[in-house]
């Protein structure tokens, strides 16, 4: 029998190293599941609640955002109502953007919704990030960390809202999306834009609080809403959210996202990681092993005979 | 055989450099840098211009932004350089952990002599697509932050990516460094490669599955994106499962060359077990397609998406999956029953294009198929893709030449043998037709 210590020690020392230097590494991706970003109990985080029934396109939010950010100031002007002819999404240039939707219930009362990040209080694009450029902050906003990014942009991959907008046009790009304020809502203070908001339209405030307030708005205006806040279960719940007075989907909102948090999506495969760093080594040594054994018996040379 | 410039030098006669000090190194270097045979071929020629053309356009992506050459967008922020050659190049370069998996650990001996070749090519795939890679990155300069910088994000399956792509590539210039140590004449070095041979197989092996599945995995982001007839929580798997026949396919087509071109170069033992070879392959890539497409069934039935076959993305999936897919199983069940190399030899150029189509469908053509204006590559991203396989295939050519890599490579003595007739055009033409 051609098992002697010696080159059993070899084959179990070499299988041990494999497995330690596996489980050293996927003892850091086990955790991934379970990353959620700092405040993982959600309900604190700081949001908006954007009441499109109070908006009246007024596109004070846009400006003081503009001016918050010291972006360049677009072509048209704030105050024409030019914009709102075709369709617009945010850019680099422009986190925040109002829309006009006809509206099928008081065709004379056009809808307004503004756009801009969600702050998903799991963001797919912090868990797609692999230099965690993109980071949840325990106030609630998701934050971007410029000097991290290598411009790969799978996190424009992962949004399910397509917020993420990146520099095509930089030979230093970066990807820019509404970060929700953070040196504000980090000292208590509401965001640029619902600071600006005149009509009460974009409500800031703990998440929590937000989502009572919507309720109850509804409930106590059942004519007025839809019966739906938009962003309380969407993929898992976002920071900001929407009510409106007709169903989601008319006002260009995707209503087939689910309610499951993105990271889950990716969270089986990545605890599946560590089994398999550890778990394949071990068995094709294990078959190595029993294969350069019955060849040695055969009186063969084995694949190191060369 | 075309009069060479420095015939490779024999161990033992007074003119060869020792490679063992720097300066002989350095001087064997320059020496095996000069390019052999005749330099004008009319592929040479045609490839020079890609690269030259590509190295502009390069220049200009990095002067101007993404935006001055590729038709990427805001809604479409991936394109061919990721989906093609990143996404569709790395299922290709399977064969290699397949090859060596067979070879190193199940010791099949009977693919032993194709192994070099396939490990060189996985090799080089893997350097040229993480060149092209770069290419994509906004902040290329910032590639090490996964890596050696401060901010790894575990919870990423592309940081997963990241580092079982880097790790790989290290494994398969552990597996190619046998030829290069027989061609730098480094005895010691080939010895203590030796030792580290089966763990290297065998990381790689276990870095592969994983990667190619992460590969996947990393559309798994993106259910509201992507086609629901492709989206599947089998992504992963269907990655990994369809990379080794990607890899089986290839390996048959670039072996269908070597053995046309090459035919009275190659060694005895290479010629007589060829057709085995390729009705072996042929037999691994038609159980491996069938539980391919037995989990392709299960997905759709499962998935009940049965009536979106009808639309025009389920006749285009039908295309993939039928056309490319099935057809292919069954043209190599056929092939085996008959021992056709030759319809082996068609059968793995469909299951090629077959896989082309799968990892477009994923990353580009069924991502966002709903959108009005869709993304297609400009000419420029086609000549950049064309230009980084050009180069491959110079460097290719350059090794192949001159390391012992189609020969046997028991010892240090046959190689001289078997190599340095290789004539440089017979080289690129056959690896420009097996690519």
């Amino acid at each position: 029998m051609a098992i002697n210590r010696r080159n059993f020690l070899k084959v179990a020392g070499a299988a041990g190293g494999i497995l330690l230097a596996g489980g050293a590494r996927s003892g850091r991706t086990a955790q991934t599941p379970q990353t959620p970003q700092t405040a993982g109990g959600s309900v604190e985080f700081y949001g908006i609640l954007i009441d499109t029934t109070k908006c009246i396109g007024c596109r004070a939010c846009e400006e003081a955002c503009n001016a918050k950010w010291s972006l360049p100031k677009p072509k048209v002007s704030f105050s024409s109502e030019s914009v709102f002819e075709k369709k617009r999404e945010t850019t680099p240039e422009a986190y925040l953007v109002v829309n006009r939707f006809p509206n099928a219930k008081s065709p004379d009362k056009p809808i307004f919704v503004r756009k801009q990040c969600m702050h998903c209080t799991e963001p797919s694009c912090a868990s797609a990030c692999l230099c965690k450029a993109m980071e949840k902050m325990p106030e609630g906003p998701t934050v971007y960390h410029k000097d991290r990014c290598m411009g790969c942009r799978y996190c424009m991959i992962s949004c399910p809202f397509d917020i993420p907008k990146f520099q095509y046009d930089s030979a230093s790009p970066f990807v820019k999306k509404c970060i929700g304020c953070p040196d504000r809502v980090a000292k208590g203070e509401q965001t640029a834009c619902a600071e600006a908001c005149p009509t009460g339209a974009t409500l800031f405030g703990k998440r929590r609080d937000l989502i009572e307030e919507a309720k109850k708005r509804i409930y106590e205006n059942p004519d007025r809403y839809y019966p739906h806040i938009y962003g309380e279960h969407e993929v898992g719940g976002t920071g900001y959210m929407y009510l409106s007075a007709v169903p989601f989907e008319k006002i260009d909102f995707r209503t087939d996202l689910g309610t499951k948090h993105y990271p889950e999506l990716t969270s089986g495969f990545l605890s599946s990681v560590p089994l398999v760093d550890i778990l394949w080594p071990a068995v094709l040594f294990g078959f190595n092993y029993l294969i350069s054994d019955k060849e040695e018996e055969g009186g063969k040379e084995n694949d190191h005979g060369e | 055989m075309e009069s060479n410039v420095n015939p490779m030098p024999v161990p033992g006669q007074p003119e060869a450099p020792d490679t063992g000090t720097l300066k002989g190194f350095l001087q064997f270097l320059w020496q095996e840098l000069k390019p052999r045979g005749k330099v004008l071929t009319p592929f040479n020629i045609i490839t020079a211009i890609i690269i030259l053309g590509g190295i502009i356009i390069i220049a200009i992506r990095l002067a101007k932004g993404l935006g001055a050459v590729t038709n990427l967008s805001q809604t479409y922020p991936w394109g061919i350089w990721i989906g093609f050659d990143v996404v569709t190049g790395v299922a290709f370069a399977g064969g290699a952990y397949i090859l060596t998996f067979a070879v190193h650990i199940l010791k099949v001996k009977k693919y032993e002599p194709i192994v070099r070749a396939t490990v060189l090519n996985g090799f080089l795939a893997y350097v040229f697509y993480s060149g092209a890679l770069l290419l994509d990155l906004g902040r290329p300069w910032n590639v090490v932050n996964p890596i050696i910088g401060n901010a790894f994000g575990y919870g990423s399956v592309l940081f997963l990516v990241a580092w079982h792509f880097l790790l790989y590539t290290l494994c398969l210039f552990i597996e190619v460094s046998p030829a290069i140590a027989e061609w730098l004449k480094w005895v010691k070095a080939r010895r203590i490669i030796q030792k580290v041979t089966t763990a290297t197989i065998i990381l790689g092996v276990t870095l592969s599955t994983l990667h190619q599945a992460g590969l996947g995995a990393l559309f798994l982001t993106a259910p509201s994106k992507i086609h629901p007839l492709w989206y599947s929580s089998n992504i992963p798997v269907l990655f990994f499962i369809s990379s080794m026949f990607a890899g089986f396919s290839m390996i048959i087509i670039e072996s269908m060359f070597t053995h046309k071109i090459f035919s009275d170069r190659l060694d005895e033992h290479h010629r007589a077990s060829h057709n085995k070879i390729l009705l072996g392959l042929a037999k691994g890539s038609a159980s491996v397609m069938a539980a391919y497409l037995f989990l392709k069934v299960i997905d759709l039935t499962h998935g009940h998406q049965l009536g979106l076959l009808l639309t025009p993305m389920g006749l285009w999936y039908l295309v993939e999956v039928a056309g490319f897919t099935l057809l292919p199983l069954v043209l190599y069940v056929v092939a085996i029953r008959r021992q056709s190399v030759r319809l082996v030899q068609w059968t793995a150029l469909l299951t090629a294009i077959g896989v082309i189509l799968n990892r477009l469908n994923i990353s580009v053509i069924a991502f966002k198929w709903y959108e009005a204006v869709r993304y297609y590559p400009s000419w420029m991203e086609i000549w950049v893709t064309l230009a980084v396989i050009s180069m491959e295939l110079w460097v290719f050519q350059w090794v192949i030449n001159r390391m012992p890599i189609l020969g046997e490579h028991e010892d240090f003595k046959s190689e001289e043998k078997t190599l340095t007739n290789l004539n440089d055009g017979e080289v690129v033409r056959w690896k420009a037709s097996a690519s």
